[in-house]
């Protein structure tokens, strides 16, 4: 084992309070999630942001998993790239893991048995700890000692970074509130890491954890369960879904918090209907069934779900029934990589279906986003009487976030869009299913069981004309087509806008993101502002794009349009819609699974912008 | 074709239902179907089952998938709200209208193609999810609209209008839904109007997942000698069939059971098919009875028809999933929004 003495690194050891990276390998199934999870909770509970990230494969058990926490007293949410402190807990991936670690960094690693000299970097601090031979020492069951593990080195951690281990023993303590007898057990545990590090490493280490008040009052959770907790909010009614990483903690997490708040105290009896489907056909299928009758319903999917599902997509947007969709986006195309992010399927969405279609996304930034987002999507479904598509990814999916409280108006009621009631037909009131009385393309329509005798009508993915009768009459079908782009442009109005930021001095260069890409974006627009690259940004929020979006380009000579797809497709929507010329509209992709990074994004606007400007390259772009 | 409105006019003294309906109030558009399509009989027997049940037009939601049979919900019915959905996927759409509203009546019409190919998934979860519905597979054994291909419930060896001989194995609904737990289960023939309307009733009144197999053939692609269903010996069959069970409600279902009896009737063109009514010692309510009896009677070449099982006492999905008795389509803010006060002790949590 080399120590630290022998192991002197050939650069300064990093020094940084409260702006660091810690990288966890772990193997998937072996319980480090959770500790991993606990350590990020109590960097938060001190009050400094932190971002954790899990990056695991598409396994149970077995294969190389990686969690990492961005700690950020400045805010930065987005991934940072590269790795300040590794906890090395997987020999598979030791040499790539070991490769990433910044100049200067260090590694902390489990040192039970003996490496040699190849296996590690002379420019890091190496900092072995025996957990193994702690563990066997301490423990009988092979079980405990896994796990136990895992919290040692959070103890063993807390010592390296100076931190107070009260936050971590309160989250265990209330981790475990449920199950008492465990909290001794994993206080031990904790304590023995703990001490061990501060009677046999170099605590602390010149990365360090300060207590702040940069946390505020903001909360931490996942987008899934916040869209979720949003469809609640939202009024669904309906959830229809099939199993599909990285959208099933969705419809789980509306699952929990309808049981919670939607089941009758008296009789026990619930207020929602949530179905496993037999696979994404039926889910929308369901979705669409519902909505028909009157009940707000959504199904939560990922890339392939919504490509099964463009039969169905394309009878709803025809004949105008309403639907949410959450999909948590993922890389694709086929199976792709199930368990990584990207935002691959903007064009599918805003396409879905064969013949002439177009649908309403929306881009969520973070888990409040998705909160609002989810609720928000119901009213426009009805409102359209169309398809919604809440476009999450991954990255927000499935990542726990930090992000402003979640709010609810309680003035507010569920807009359930034009409905004829049984009163207006029985008053003679004209009723024509597709037909435009208002002129904002949008009809009337009518639940079924309403009226005896008026207000029936036959839904179909057939032409018909504006009663609904059956026709195959060109007219009246070209008719009704073109009605729906006026429903299109209707939407544009009740859709969240973009918001704009602009830079702190004119610049005619402007920059164009949504969903995920927006925490790194934040950081990367600094770090050019810092080396002179001044950048508008313009966050887009859904499509269709309302007039904004088209102002900022027509606004600015070159717009980057960052995306974390290959195609560039939000890219392709702006051009279409637009009818720029494409070459003002300048790529800035990343699609290798992983998300998108302060330091991805503003190399590449440097590379692209820099030689105009002839300003040397800033340290903090690679 | 374009939509085809029905005279309203109709004879002063047609009888009405003890809702004040006639059974012209029951109808719908008119049928675009070929002339003497056995489809227009079973539509004729769902207007009169729906007469006959007092039911009140709009409480009826009519729901069917793609083909021949999935477009005759426009020619019944015509004060229910209809959808033609997606070529086999009416069950799941039918699923999720009877979540939002447990309060209305739910008609599935859907094909042999419709519901034994392309719908083949969806048919088996719709009814093993228990959904309270009445189910029709308008059964004919080609593809009509695409002209005469064989469909899923071909039997092996019948042969399509050109002589070739089906070679798959056919797909029997009826042992499907036994199987899968459909808690009434019935076959019928188009024709024999005295058998369906019972059946149909029965369906309808039934809570949970009821399905009727309708043999139903097609005079244009299925008429032919070599075929197993053949249009023109149904309607023969049909005068044979007349007088069978008629259903009002569950409790009467067990008992008017007619005796057993093969009947076979030749058509004109040669082909054969073999009625089996409820023999005396069938007991509907035997499911692992009905589908032994119905095994060995499709070995003997035999087809048997009829009410073949019931559960009276059945639970439907809503049930199971414990949802509450309004509709969930009907409940308001109050009820469904927890508010900004739930919302302060989950921000709470979450820090």
């Amino acid at each position: 084992m080399r120590t630290l003495e022998e192991a002197a690194p050939a650069v300064a050891p990093l020094q940084a309070v409260n702006d660091f990276v810690i990288r966890f390998a772990n193997v998937n199934g072996s319980g480090s999630a959770s500790a991993n999870r606990l350590f990020a909770r109590a960097i938060l509970r001190m009050g400094v942001p932190a971002t954790p990230r899990n990056i695991f494969p598409s396994n149970i058990q077995g294969l190389p998993t990686w969690y990492e926490i961005r700690v950020s007293e400045a805010g930065h949410l987005g991934a940072r790239g590269g790795t300040d402190l590794l906890v090395q807990m997987n020999p598979q991936t030791w040499d790539a893991d070991i490769r990433a670690i910044e100049p200067g960094g260090y590694l902390f690693y489990d040192s039970t048995k003996p490496l040699p000299a190849s296996k590690f970097r002379d420019d890091i601090t190496v900092i072995g700890m025996p957990l193994t031979e702690i563990c066997n020492r301490t423990y009988t069951d092979s079980r405990q000692r896994q796990l136990f593990k895992n919290i040692i080195y959070v103890g063993a951690l807390s010592a390296l970074l100076d931190m107070d281990p009260v936050a971590i023993e309160d989250l265990l303590r209330e981790q475990f509130r449920a199950k008492e007898k465990l909290i001794p057990p994993n206080l031990e545990a904790l304590h023995l890491g703990r001490d061990y590090a501060l009677a046999h490493l170099p605590c602390p280490i010149g990365l360090r954890v300060r207590p702040s008040e940069a946390v505020g009052d903001r909360v931490f959770l996942e987008g899934n369960a916040a869209a979720g907790l949003g469809a609640v909010y939202g009024g669904a009614t309906v959830c229809a879904w099939y199993p599909i990483t990285p959208s099933t903690s969705l419809a789980e997490g509306y699952m929990r918090f309808a049981a919670r708040y939607r089941t009758d105290k008296e009789t026990g009896k619930k207020r929602f209907a949530s179905v496993q489907a037999e696979d994404e056909l039926a889910s929308i299928g369901m979705v669409i069934g519902a909505s028909w009758n009157g009940a707000r319903a959504f199904t939560a999917t990922s890339g392939p779900g919504i490509s099964l599902m463009q039969e169905f997509l394309g009878l709803a947007y025809f004949a105008e029934i309403p639907a949410v969709l959450f999909n948590v986006q993922r890389a694709g195309p086929s199976t792709g990589m199930p368990t990584r992010t990207q935002q691959c399927d903007i064009l599918v969405c805003a396409q879905a279906s064969h013949g002439d279609t177009r649908h309403v996304l929306l881009f969520p930034e973070d888990p409040h986003e998705c909160f609002t987002m989810g609720a928000l999507a119901f009213d426009l479904a009805e409102r359209l009487q169309t398809p919604i598509f809440v476009m999450l990814d991954l990255d927000i999916g499935m990542n726990e976030r930090l992000c402003a409280p979640l709010a609810w108006d309680d003035s507010k009621r569920m807009d359930r869009g034009k409905v004829m009631t049984a009163a207006e037909l029985e008053a003679g009131r004209d009723f024509g299913r597709y037909l435009d009385v208002d002129g904002d393309g949008i009809p009337y329509r009518t639940y079924p069981g309403t009226h005896a005798t008026r207000g029936s009508f036959f839904t179909r993915g057939t032409s018909r004309d504006r009663y609904a009768r059956y026709t195959e009459d060109g007219a009246a079908y070209q008719d009704n087509m073109e009605r729906l782009l006026v429903k299109f442009d209707t939407a544009k109005q009740l859709v969240p806008p973009a918001i704009r930021r602009d830079a702190a001095q004119p610049t005619r260069l402007g920059a164009i993101y949504y969903g995920s890409t927006a925490a790194p974006m934040d950081e990367a627009v600094e770090l050019l502002a810092a080396r002179g690259i001044h950048l508008d940004l313009l966050r887009v929020r859904a499509y269709p794009f309302g007039a904004e979006v088209l102002d900022f380009i027509e606004g600015h000579d070159t717009i980057f349009v960052v995306e974390q797809n290959r195609d560039a497709q939000l890219r392709q929507l702006l051009i279409a819609e637009s009818e720029t010329n494409p070459k003002r509209l300048v790529r800035v992709l990343h699609y290798d699974g992983s998300p998108i990074t302060a330091r991805i994004i503003a190399a590449a606007i440097w590379n692209d912008a820099a030689p105009a400007r002839s300003v040397a390259q800033p340290e903090a772009v690679k | 074709m374009t939509f085809l409105p029905k005279p309203r006019l109709h004879h002063p003294d047609l009888a009405a239902n003890e809702l004040g309906f006639t059974r012209r109030d029951y109808e719908g558009s008119i049928s675009t179907l070929c002339a003497g399509c056995g489809h227009d009989s079973i539509s004729a027997a769902i207007i009169r089952a729906c007469y006959e049940l007092n039911l009140p037009p709009h409480r009826i939601a009519k729901l069917s998938g793609i083909g021949c049979s999935s477009k005759t919900p426009t020619y019944f019915l015509g004060n229910s709200h209809g959808f033609n959905s997606v070529h086999g996927r009416m069950p799941s759409v039918l699923t999720g209208a009877n979540l939002a509203n447990r309060d209305l009546i739910y008609l599935g019409v859907s094909g042999d193609g419709d519901s034994a190919s392309i719908g083949l998934g969806q048919f088996a979860h719709a009814i093993r999810r228990a959904v309270n519905m009445c189910y029709i597979v308008e059964n004919n054994g080609v593809y009509g609209l695409t002209k005469g291909q064989f469909s899923a419930t071909a039997d092996r060896g019948a042969t399509n209008k050109r002589g070739v001989a089906n070679q798959d194995q056919p797909i029997d609904l009826v042992s499907m839904a036994l199987q899968l737990g459909a808690t009434y289960v019935g076959r019928s023939f188009s024709g024999d109007k005295g058998q369906l309307v019972p059946l149909i009733k029965g369906a309808l009144s039934h809570r949970g997942a009821a399905f009727i197999d309708c043999i139903s053939p097609c005079i244009a692609f299925n008429n032919h000698q070599g075929s197993t269903k053949s249009f023109d010996y149904v309607r023969e069959h049909n005068e044979a069939m007349n007088a069978l069970d008629v259903l009002t409600g569950r409790d009467e279902i067990t008992l008017d059971q007619e005796p057993g009896t093969v009947e076979v009737v030749r058509q004109h063109d040669g082909s054969l098919l073999k009625l089996r009514k409820l023999d005396a010692a069938y007991d509907p309510t035997d499911r692992i009875g009905a589908m032994n009896f119905l095994q060995t009677h499709h070995a003997r070449g035999e087809i048997v028809t009829g009410l073949l099982y019931v559960d009276p006492d059945a639970e439907d999905m809503h049930g199971f999933h414990e949802t509450v008795d309004t509709p969930l389509n009907a409940l308001d803010d109050a009820v469904l929004c927890p508010g900004s006060a739930a919302l302060d002790k989950i921000n709470a949590s979450l820090r």
